[in-house]
């Protein structure tokens, strides 16, 4: 009964804990104002929206998905001084873009989404599709004259992190 | 003193990583491969910018955050518009011959329309 309760007032918790925080950013002060502020909004919003995210997303483990963010956040400047030399030294006669098909072993949305953004993010390769039945996914790489290495290095460097993080 | 240095240096960073984007932008030829370029100058580009900024903030004025959340919603939404772009390359079918084979009796979910609604890629789409 009390679960039942919980569940009725808070039906995504880390939705409101989020919406705390963001409102604290928005405030730029964590006074009791803005918490106290920032706490209604975390239970209305969740409460009103609540019949359009019937289940609950799952959500990482939070000290897992810090050390991926950063692994992440290092190669975007990695790749970003791989894309700059690439863009600046290399005619487009030698640019070899390629279409690269990654199977994947992700199963969950949430997982397939964060896979998909990373990929986007990190330049030099960009998400564009998925197959029909959510087990493939359509990247194009920029230059790629061994487009079986950049699904490789996809599939071994993020896919495998988000595996462990979701399943 | 030490700090300003700092800040510049971020600065300039960023200001060049944005303009290597555009000069992709210009310069690349197939729009799949101009897609490349924004991508670039909305991470590394306007990161250094932000980063430049919330320095500046902690260093010379009052505290603050704000720049991270810019960051977070831009990095959240970057991908979502450069998917539509891509999905829209695809739907023109301007290389779509180009895309790689599927196992039999899937498609790519931009081409997977029912039988009755599938359009035929014109001549003017091209």
């Amino acid at each position: 009964m009390t679960r039942h309760i919980f569940k009725r007032l808070l039906p995504h918790p880390m939705l409101t804990l989020l919406l705390v925080v963001v409102w604290c950013l928005l405030n730029n002060t964590i006074g009791p104002g803005a918490i106290v502020f920032g706490a209604i909004l975390g239970l209305v919003i969740p409460a009103v929206t609540a019949p359009y995210w019937p289940d609950r997303p799952s959500v990482p483990q939070p000290w897992g998905m810090l050390v991926y963010i950063f692994i992440v956040l290092w190669d975007i400047i990695v790749a970003n001084v791989v894309v700059a030399r690439i863009i600046l030294f290399k005619s487009n006669a030698d640019m070899k873009s390629a279409w690269v098909r990654i199977p994947l072993d992700l199963r969950k949305p949430e997982a397939i989404t964060i896979l998909a953004g990373t990929i986007t993010l990190t330049p030099g390769t960009v998400s564009a599709d998925l197959s029909s039945d959510g087990t493939e996914l359509l990247v194009h790489a920029l230059h790629a004259p061994d487009p079986d290495a950049v699904r490789d290095e996809i599939k071994s460097r993020y896919e495998r992190r988000l595996k462990e993080l979701f399943e | 003193m030490l700090i300003n240095v700092l800040i510049v240096v971020i600065l300039i960073i960023g200001a060049f990583f944005t303009l290597v984007g555009s000069v992709g932008l210009l310069k690349l030829k197939s729009p799949m491969a101009r897609l490349h370029a924004p991508t670039k100058a909305s991470t590394l580009g306007v990161g250094s910018l932000l980063l430049a900024s919330m320095i500046d903030a902690f260093a010379h004025r009052e505290p603050s955050l704000h720049e991270v959340l810019v960051m977070a919603f831009l990095f959240v939404t970057a991908p979502i518009s450069a998917n539509f772009i891509a999905k829209v390359h695809i739907h023109r079918r301007s290389n779509v011959d180009a895309l790689p084979p599927l196992p039999e009796g899937t498609e790519w979910a931009t081409l997977d329309a029912p039988p009755d609604q599938k359009i035929e890629p014109s001549e003017g789409l091209r």
